[in-house]
């Protein structure tokens, strides 16, 4: 199946049961012609066909594997990634790296690591509960809880609170971003817990106490509930610049090649994953430097002789993270927003973003919805330039390497059009 | 009020502000200031007091626990109840129309109070939530074009006698009540359940609130060449047959 990072080998198959074999080679079959009719990498509709056989199927391929789920709103591919490098230095990994993080995805990954010793697992965040009762992790990484999405998804609030339900009686270490208080409520039920201070730029999911409603305070990079006392925990972990802190209070540079302050938090959380199975944080980060694109996130590409780097940015968080990595002005920007299904249908958010933040850069909106863009820019008080197409964009854009930045589904048709 | 100058109170942004309402009170500044009005924004949170003074008031809308706390706060601290009976304008969206009718349901499943500044109250709708684009003609005594928005909504408002409704929907399911009434309006005092945000997408309702504010007919011409083509756009896509 695909949507592995291994090679698909029949070593282990040999000693799946009987109904579990059948299953996941019914799910090869199914995702090989899903691949053949041009429908992706069929690991999707294999891990269903799978999944339909043998619905225990993720628990047995589990069984085998020592599992890391990850889960956040933001950075939960990337994080995956640099988990998977980090344990490859303590055996083989198995990875659902492509970013299929519902329960068929799952299954269709970790059916294809037949060797691997641990598999690292993003998953939805609606899924997690599920996911974390099938397959037993060891270890939990949660990274950040922030609107997304809410014309489909629960209230923000909610997820932590379906989190903190369906995560309280787990075995596993939860590794969870202190800085985050929705993370950390969703966490503190837990049995053990693992914090991190991977701080948090995205603060308006919560003002209100997850506990008892107040008024949350935020001193700082502190922050705490004055009527019922729920405060920031002592982080074990922390990022403190471009280093990070471990328990013992020793500090390891991070050298990524991937940008940004939020690619520095999921380092950080990453290296706290990593000292779970005795990885140091020294020899995770180092693995980690070979990370260079996420599934084309960061990917700086050629187009039209110009070198254009592609920058995935969902919702509010993700916006404000994005900026902050991008090329200064006069660097040209491009904003690319759609609102298809995956997006998301309303695109109300896009005023919780502070496009304010692109002033001295000349910007090009293009996209599905580059209206709703334009009024949102105009408002800002922005320059601006509405295009068609990325060509147009491209040809438009004064000398020095673009910046596109872009939500899901224009994200996509980026890639596409770049590759020709 | 002085002639040029404007205070626009956004009401507690911690709690009502879920998804892109910061719109709202960025469109009337912007629209405010194209006129060469002095505008102060005044953003409340829930624990500090709200100011009786403001000109235009902005809600928001909310989760359905933060809608409670908002409530509870709002009704104890009665600045926007005594704002309101000064003639203040009120405008506000989903949750925060709600709060500004008599009840609603909170998340508790209990009828919580609400503030009165509007004869409405609101139920917990049995079948699905409201969900996607809206079209509506205005009450044709606003003088508005019509309006356009996003819902997103399980409760289901009813209107009493004190109340008209804001527009009646061409598409898209509005107060939920299946009459095809979308929000409720009485002298300056507003609600509606359309995001986008709703300001974003029918600016000559931004114009409203700042002509009532300053209590003139007509205000300076300001352009309107993208907030137009996001409407034809949007009203197209929404009477588009599916």
């Amino acid at each position: 199946m695909a949507g592995t990072e291994s090679e698909p080998t029949g070593a282990r198959d040999a000693s799946l049961p009987a109904r579990a074999k059948i299953a996941v080679t019914a799910g090869r079959v199914a995702a090989a012609v899903s691949r053949k009719a041009g429908r992706g990498s069929g690991s999707v509709i294999g891990g269903k066909v799978a999944l339909r056989l043998d619905p225990d199927l993720l628990a047995t391929l589990a069984d085998h594997l020592d599992v890391v789920l990850v889960s956040a709103t933001n950075g939960k591919t990337t994080t995956t990634r640099l988990i998977a490098e980090a344990l490859r230095a303590a055996g083989p990994v198995v990875s659902n790296a492509l970013g299929a993080n519902m329960p068929a995805g799952i299954t269709s990954a970790l059916a294809g690591g037949s060797d691997a010793r641990f598999g690292v697992i993003e998953v939805d965040e609606k899924y997690l509960a599920g996911v974390a009762r099938d397959t037993r992790p060891k270890a939990i990484a949660l990274l950040n809880l922030s609107r997304d999405q809410l014309d489909r998804a629960a209230e923000t609030r909610m997820m932590a609170e379906k989190w903190r339900e369906g995560l309280q009686n787990t075995e596993a270490v939860v590794i969870a971003n202190a800085d985050d208080p929705l993370v950390t409520w969703a966490a503190s039920s837990c049995k053990k817990v693992v914090w991190v201070a991977a701080g948090q730029a995205w603060k308006e999911d919560a003002w209100s106490c997850p506990a008892c409603g107040g008024v949350m305070q935020r001193p700082g990079d502190d922050w705490f509930c004055q009527e019922c006392g729920f405060r920031r925990p002592n982080p074990h972990w922390a990022l403190q610049g471009t280093h990070v802190i471990d328990p013992q209070r020793g500090a390891w540079p991070i050298q990524l090649q991937l940008p940004g302050r939020a690619n520095l938090a999921n380092a950080t959380s990453s290296a706290a994953v990593a000292a779970v199975f005795g990885v140091s944080p020294q020899v995770a980060l180092e693995r980690m430097r070979s990370v260079t694109a996420v599934a084309g996130r960061y990917d700086v590409v050629q187009y039209q002789g110009r070198d254009i780097r592609l920058l995935l940015a969902k919702n509010p968080a993700g916006w404000l993270e994005t900026f902050s990595l991008i090329d200064g002005p006069p660097a040209p920007v491009i904003l690319s927003v759609n609102a298809l299904d995956a997006d998301g249908t309303d695109t109300s958010w896009l005023w919780d973003v502070d496009y304010e933040r692109l002033a001295g850069h000349p910007v090009f909106v293009m996209g599905q919805r580059k209206l709703d863009l334009a009024v949102r820019l105009e408002v800002a008080g922005l320059q601006f330039h509405v295009v068609d197409t990325l060509e147009q964009a491209v040809r438009m854009a004064p000398p020095g390497r673009i910046e596109a930045i872009a939500n899901y589904t224009a994200f996509q048709q980026l890639r596409k059009v770049v590759a020709g | 009020m002085s002639e040029s100058s404007l205070r626009v109170v956004w009401v507690y942004p911690d709690l009502l502000s879920t998804y892109g309402d910061r719109g709202n009170a960025l469109v009337v500044e912007r629209r405010a200031r194209q006129r060469h009005l002095n505008v102060t924004r005044i953003d409340v949170r829930s624990d500090q007091a709200v100011p009786t003074s403001g000109d235009i008031y902005l809600i928001g809308g909310g989760e359905d626990r933060p809608q409670r706390l908002a409530a509870e706060r709002l009704r104890n601290d009665s600045g926007l109840v005594r704002a309101a009976e000064n003639g203040a304008i009120i405008f506000g969206v989903c949750a925060g129309f709600q709060i500004m009718g008599r009840e609603f349901i909170n998340d508790l499943g209990e009828r919580e109070p609400g503030l009165g500044l509007l004869d409405v109250w609101t139920t917990r709708g049995e079948g699905d939530r409201c969900v996607g684009d809206v079209l509506a003609d205005v009450d044709p005594r606003l003088g508005l074009p019509q309006l356009t928005g996003f819902e997103n909504h399980q409760g289901v408002t009813h209107l009493g006698q004190g109340v008209s409704p804001l527009a009646t929907v061409v598409a898209g399911r509005g107060n939920g009540t299946g009459d095809g009434t979308e929000g409720a309006w009485r002298d300056t005092v507003f609600g509606t359940y359309l995001h986008g945000p709703v300001l974003a997408r029918n600016p000559a309702v931004a114009d409203m609130l700042i002509k009532l504010a300053l209590d003139v007919n007509a205000l300076p011409p300001a352009d309107t060449t993208w907030y137009d083509a996001l409407r034809a756009e949007r009203i197209a896509a929404t009477t588009r047959p599916a």
